[in-house]
């Protein structure tokens, strides 16, 4: 018989403490840990690339080149325009971070993304809200920008009420709410997705030898898609962030 | 029929006090997330093929098409994230 025992979720993405143990505010596990070197990721690349800018560039210059005219071509001009530039750095920065915090989904060893806890999707959808509110209310003042946000052009006047309050509601939680989850759910999947392979992968390879080769080769190809998925979640997340600061920017006629 | 209840009963008389409870969080767990991937499959098919059809009538829109694509896609596979995360949050 297959002893196949699937480990609870709670064992899957909760780690224990390794620093100051049972503190209840400032504990660090391995998740923790893994965010400062996403940081320090990030912040030596760019370091790196910067340090010796040439006007021909080579190797490292080059990768952060390539990310800084991705995201200011396919991520800032397509979502906001030409006058959200000064964002640039900001939504530069998210995007790394948020790719190099999943891409640890996929790295041997360490293999638990980042934003497959709630709290740092969360806090980056809660910084996104606050700038796209500033935007908005610095750029058409708050009531123009309450009344643009809610009353979208063109609704005949019996469904205002109710399109009024969906909008409303939309541009106060769900938008932040949507983006943090989104993110979540889907490092969370991905993240299940690869540990189901591994354990039916175990468990087959101890009772057959022959039977684990499938699930093994579904489990390389699935690793692969993780990377994909790793950095389409970092391309939609920050997409996103530009859409609705485009959005408090330019009101629609 | 009245021997399917009979045994239903006398499998579910020989069952521990939890048991009863594991199977079916199970099963609304698989009911709550199957129902909420039907909306978003349909919905990322649709928004997926008409791209396609757009990218393939203007070629050299495809970039601008893709972006928006990849938007809709987000928008649409929100719902069935909801479910999936729903699907951990029923009875615990």
């Amino acid at each position: 018989m297959l002893a196949l025992d699937f480990p609870p979720i709670s064992h899957l993405i909760e780690w224990p403490d390794i620093f100051l143990k049972g503190n209840e505010w400032f504990a660090i596990n391995k998740v923790v840990l893994l965010m400062f070197a996403a940081v320090a990721v990030v912040f030596g690349f760019y370091m790196t690339a910067a340090r010796k800018a040439s006007l021909v560039p080579t190797g490292v210059q080059n990768m952060a080149e390539v990310a800084v005219d991705f995201v200011r071509n396919d991520i800032i001009l397509q979502g906001i325009g030409p006058d959200g530039l000064a964002f640039t750095p900001f939504l530069l920065t998210l995007f790394s971070f948020i790719f190099v915090g999943n891409l640890f989904e996929v790295i041997p060893g360490v293999q638990m993304p980042v934003n497959a806890r709630m709290a740092l999707p969360a806090f980056m959808a809660i910084i996104i809200w606050f700038i796209y509110h500033y935007v908005g209310i610095k750029h058409q003042g708050p009531l123009k920008y309450l009344k643009a946000s809610t009353i979208p052009p063109g609704v005949p006047l019996a469904m205002l009420p109710l399109v009024a309050f969906i909008e409303f509601l939309q541009f106060l939680l769900l938008r932040p709410f949507s983006l943090a989850v989104r993110l979540f759910a889907n490092m969370l999947a991905g993240h299940l997705l690869l540990v189901t392979f591994a354990v039916l992968t175990a468990a087959l390879f101890k009772a057959t030898y022959i039977g684990a080769a499938a699930p093994l080769a579904l489990l390389i190809a699935l690793t692969g898609f993780e990377v994909l998925v790793a950095f389409l979640q970092a391309f939609i997340f920050t997409i996103l962030a530009a859409v609705y600061i485009g959005g408090a920017m330019h009101p629609e006629h | 029929m009245f021997h399917v209840l009979a045994t239903l009963h006398m499998l579910l008389a020989q069952q521990g006090p939890g048991e009863l409870q594991k199977g079916l969080t199970a099963i609304g767990r698989g009911i709550v997330y199957g129902g909420a991937a039907i909306g978003p499959g349909i919905g990322i098919g649709l928004v997926v093929g008409n791209a396609i059809t757009a990218m393939a009538r203007q070629p050299e829109a495809a970039g601008m098409v893709r972006t928006t694509m990849f938007l809709g896609i987000a928008f649409t596979e929100a719902l069935a994230l909801f479910g999936f995360v729903l699907a951990f949050i029923v009875a615990g």
